[in-house]
């Protein structure tokens, strides 16, 4: 008799557990997620920022043509959604893509969504329109592309001076939101207005952001949350023992640092933590208008005394990635394989025979252990920048280099660098999608405003026209790679590393997924949800 | 007594002036504006994009434009706009100042009220064990750092309670509401209670040892008057001298202090604004700073009256 009731209590101990998990795999309704934020922005404009500072915040307030999937952490061709545009096509000649749009979206404010704002949006970036954005850093991006044209209030083609394939990447990062026509760019970037899921509230500089629930938002059910609250912590050690107890439901995302993930980890082992790449690169700018680097011995022995990989354990515990331009596999799309990279001098595993030819470039240009080089390593003042540089000093004493750091702070380093007023220097690059037109029209093209080192190669620039109208990837990758092997060979800007970060979240938070292979285009945050 | 007030407060005017000229031309000696901060952080510089910002803030006309243009709108009540957020100066400043004051209010509240006593008990008790661990106590206070200090306090109440101390703008009982300005104000304030306390000890030993206060011993005071109402009373005016520094100084340690325990208060908005080379915050709180600290000297001078029955200032 006693095992029959043990059985039926068991049996209803099952039924009820089964039918709670079910319930607990439900989205909830309701709740603020509370997050700190690691600074505060200049302004709510995603347009004119180029910090993921401001789209962590405000990429909840607007929506895109089309977005990577939010589920998916790594960014890629495939993953591409369509979002304000209800499905896009592309010409027989490659030249001309099409968006239908999605019809009854609303503004915050009430004003019907329509083709005209599209056309307001990129003509504003293109620098079209009567009004200016005040800084319009991605306006590059758009170099590839004719003019807007809309047919009707539900449809837009860009018409492109060449076939581009990327274009989509670009427009599918947190980066390229959509803008309404009838606010000013001044107005957005005091008190933005989308058509996202959640509605812009106060933005108290120093203090917080908060955003609210936008109840009429065209996906129906969504977002679940109430709102979300970011309180701006600029003191690391503050906001980390303040989500320890259990202030925040979420760290600001990739703010937390690999050592500093143990920390987190001892005091709040139920946190869920990750860690991905950021795709932001740490590497080496060389002046190579002047003497010494205008030798290119010099150069390339920079380049070959390099010990990445002591770079990642001192740095990282050994969680970074080494690798060329593009992000490396498995999370970077388009980085070169790991037998292809090593093939590349300098990336070779044996460092000491790296060294031993580093050494004999250098004799050849006049410098060996009784005739050092003094050079001025310059950085920004952030630890993010200056650490790796004290590393890179101490590993160049081992080819007859004698590196002094020059910490330079952040408002003088952009004029600095651009007047080459510099010998080497050490430098964040952040690509904000997993793209090679992004990375190299950017970085390395002859002219390009962000090519800090002034590298120019004609040749390999019609390669990165060729690997940008390659429509089939499989063909393309083989382009990329051979364009990123050349970069690192003519030490063009030689990478040490691509960091990664982590990210904490309280258990009863729910739906969040961090991207590995950007930090600028994950933060909608529709469909998380708090289970409590 | 009226023509030295007249003379101070006519020396507080150019001292405020000389301060005025200081304040803006030290801003526009450090390398960078806003302009460069932005294109700096955006990684890229249109020259044209440059020039429009530049002339749209009007950081572009010469330097005693921008001077008279600040001045005068200072006079007025008129404070621009803030570069970065911009929104009216004074609608930044404004809600801010009442935070710090209450902070730095608190400091001060616990730098005397902490340091004059403990001051008087390890003078009184010179030579004695309590004595010297009140000195090891204030040594303590005088070398540990208000930010370090800070850390140590947040650190210890997490891992101890669980919670974190730090700004709360929606109290929900009278402790939190405390809690939010008590600790910082505790952590900025002890190094200031460890210099008032050293001052008042050294202050009150060289009292101690006058002939008045033999006297009043001989005429049967207790101790107790003998330390406070004679002693005390007379060994005061350094211990004022130094509060009244310390407020000025205080501005340093709430810096730090309120990006620890991220409380939104002035002094570390100053420091952001600094940061972001915003002119129209920098310059115009510095000059209100400026002020409450002429203020302040002003007022000390004129305590220094008050207590002290010898001075009187005359022409």
């Amino acid at each position: 008799m006693r095992s029959v009731w043990a059985l039926a209590v068991t049996a209803t101990l099952s039924v009820l557990t089964a039918s709670t998990a079910t319930l607990a795999g439900e989205p909830k309704q309701g709740g603020v997620l509370r997050i700190y934020h690691r600074d505060s922005p200049a302004n709510a404009s995603i347009l004119e920022g180029a910090t993921y500072s401001v789209n962590v915040p405000f990429m909840g307030v607007f929506n895109n043509l089309v977005i990577y999937d939010q589920h998916i952490a790594q960014n890629s061709p495939d993953t591409l959604r369509p979002e304000l545009a209800e499905s896009w096509s592309w010409s027989s000649d490659n030249k001309k893509l099409t968006f239908k749009l999605r019809q009854g979206v609303k503004w915050h404010d009430g004003k019907p969504f329509t083709s005209a704002d599209v056309k307001c949006s990129f003509d504003l970036l293109m620098g079209k329109t009567q009004q200016k954005l005040r800084q319009n850093p991605r306006k590059a991006w758009y170099s590839e592309v004719n003019e807007i044209t809309t047919n009707g209030d539900f449809e837009v083609s860009f018409d492109l001076k060449r076939p581009q394939p990327s274009l989509l990447a670009m427009l599918a990062s947190g980066y390229t939101p959509v803008y309404p026509c009838h606010v000013s760019p001044a107005d957005m970037r005091t008190h933005p207005i989308g058509t996202g899921p959640f509605k812009f509230v106060e933005f108290k500089a120093n203090e917080s952001i908060k955003l609210t629930r936008n109840p009429d938002y065209w996906k129906k059910g969504l977002p679940h949350l109430d709102g979300v609250e970011y309180t701006i912590i600029t003191n690391r050690s503050t906001a980390i023992l303040a989500f320890v107890a259990g202030k925040f439901d979420m760290t600001f995302p990739t703010h937390i640092t690999i050592p500093l993930l143990k920390d987190i980890k001892s005091q709040a082992p139920n946190a869920t933590c990750v860690v991905e790449p950021t795709n932001v690169s740490t590497n080496i700018i060389v002046n190579s208008t002047s003497a010494p680097f205008d030798n290119i011995d010099i150069r390339r022995a920079v380049a070959l005394a390099l010990d990445r990989k002591a770079f990642v354990d001192i740095l990282f515990e050994g969680q970074a990635d080494i690798g060329g331009t593009m992000l490396p596999p498995p999370q970077g799309i388009w980085g070169m394989p790991k037998d292809r990279l090593e093939t590349i001098p300098g990336y070779g595993p044996d460092v000491m025979a790296n060294r031993e030819e580093a050494k004999k470039l250098m004799q050849k240009a006049g410098y060996g252990p009784d005739k050092h080089l003094a050079v001025k390593v310059s950085t920004r003042n952030i630890a993010e920048y200056r650490d790796p540089a004290v590393i890179l000093i101490d590993q160049l004493k081992s080819i007859y280099i004698d590196g002094e750091l020059d910490v330079v702070e952040t408002a003088n380093w952009f004029p600095k660098v651009a007047r080459k007023d510099y010998m080497l220097g050490l430098n964040l690059t952040g690509n904000s999608v997993d793209d090679p037109d992004q990375s190299f029209y950017e970085n390395y093209s002859c002219g390009s405003e962000r090519n800090y080192t002034n590298y120019c190669n004609k040749e390999i620039e019609k390669l990165f026209d060729v690997q940008s109208q390659e429509t089939d990837i499989a063909k393309r990758k083989p382009l990329v790679w051979e364009i990123d092997k050349k970069l690192q060979e003519d030490v063009a800007r030689p990478i040490i590393f691509h960091a990664r970060a982590g990210t904490c979240w309280q258990p009863y938070v729910k739906g969040v997924t961090i991207m590995s292979n950007s930090s600028y285009n994950g933060f909608r945050y529709e469909d998380v949800w708090l289970d409590k | 007594m009226f023509a030295y007030l007249v003379r101070r407060l006519l020396l507080m005017l150019v001292t405020l002036f000389g301060i005025s000229v200081v304040i803006f031309l030290l801003l526009r000696i450090v390398p960078g504006n806003i302009v460069d901060i932005l294109f700096a952080a955006a990684g890229y510089v249109d020259p044209a994009d440059k020039a429009n910002l530049e002339k749209e803030l009007g950081i572009d006309q010469p330097l005693i434009v921008q001077y008279w243009h600040w001045i005068s709108g200072f006079l007025r009540g008129d404070f621009g706009y803030s570069y970065v957020s911009e929104k009216p100066a004074l609608q930044e400043i404004l809600p801010r100042i009442p935070i710090t004051a209450k902070l730095a209010g608190l400091a001060l509240l616990f730098s005397a009220s902490i340091g004059i006593p403990l001051g008087v008990i390890s003078a009184v008790k010179q030579g004695t064990r309590l004595d010297y661990a009140l000195r090891v106590v204030s040594l303590s206070g005088l070398s540990l750092p208000s930010f370090w200090l800070g850390l140590l306090i947040l650190t210890a109440a997490v891992a101890m309670f669980g919670q974190i101390p730090i700004f709360n703008p929606n109290p929900k009982t009278w402790l939190e509401a405390f809690a939010t300005y008590a600790v910082p104000a505790a952590a900025v304030g002890f190094r200031s209670a460890a210099l008032t306390m050293r001052i008042t000890r050294s202050s009150m030993l060289e009292v101690l040892r006058q002939d008045y206060i033999r006297t009043a011993r001989a005429k049967g005071a207790s101790e107790t008057a003998v330390n406070y109402q004679h002693a005390l009373k007379n060994a005061i005016l350094p211990v004022i001298t130094v509060i009244g520094i310390e407020a000025a100084f205080l501005i340093g340690g709430l810096i730090v202090t309120e990006t620890v325990f991220n409380i939104p208060g002035v002094a570390r908005f100053l420091v952001e604004a600094i940061r972001w080379r915003d002119y129209p915050i920098v310059q115009n709180l510095v000059m209100l700073i400026a002020v409450v600290v002429v203020v302040a000297n002003f007022t000390v001078d004129m305590l220094y009256a008050v207590f002290d029955p010898r001075i009187r200032y005359t022409d």
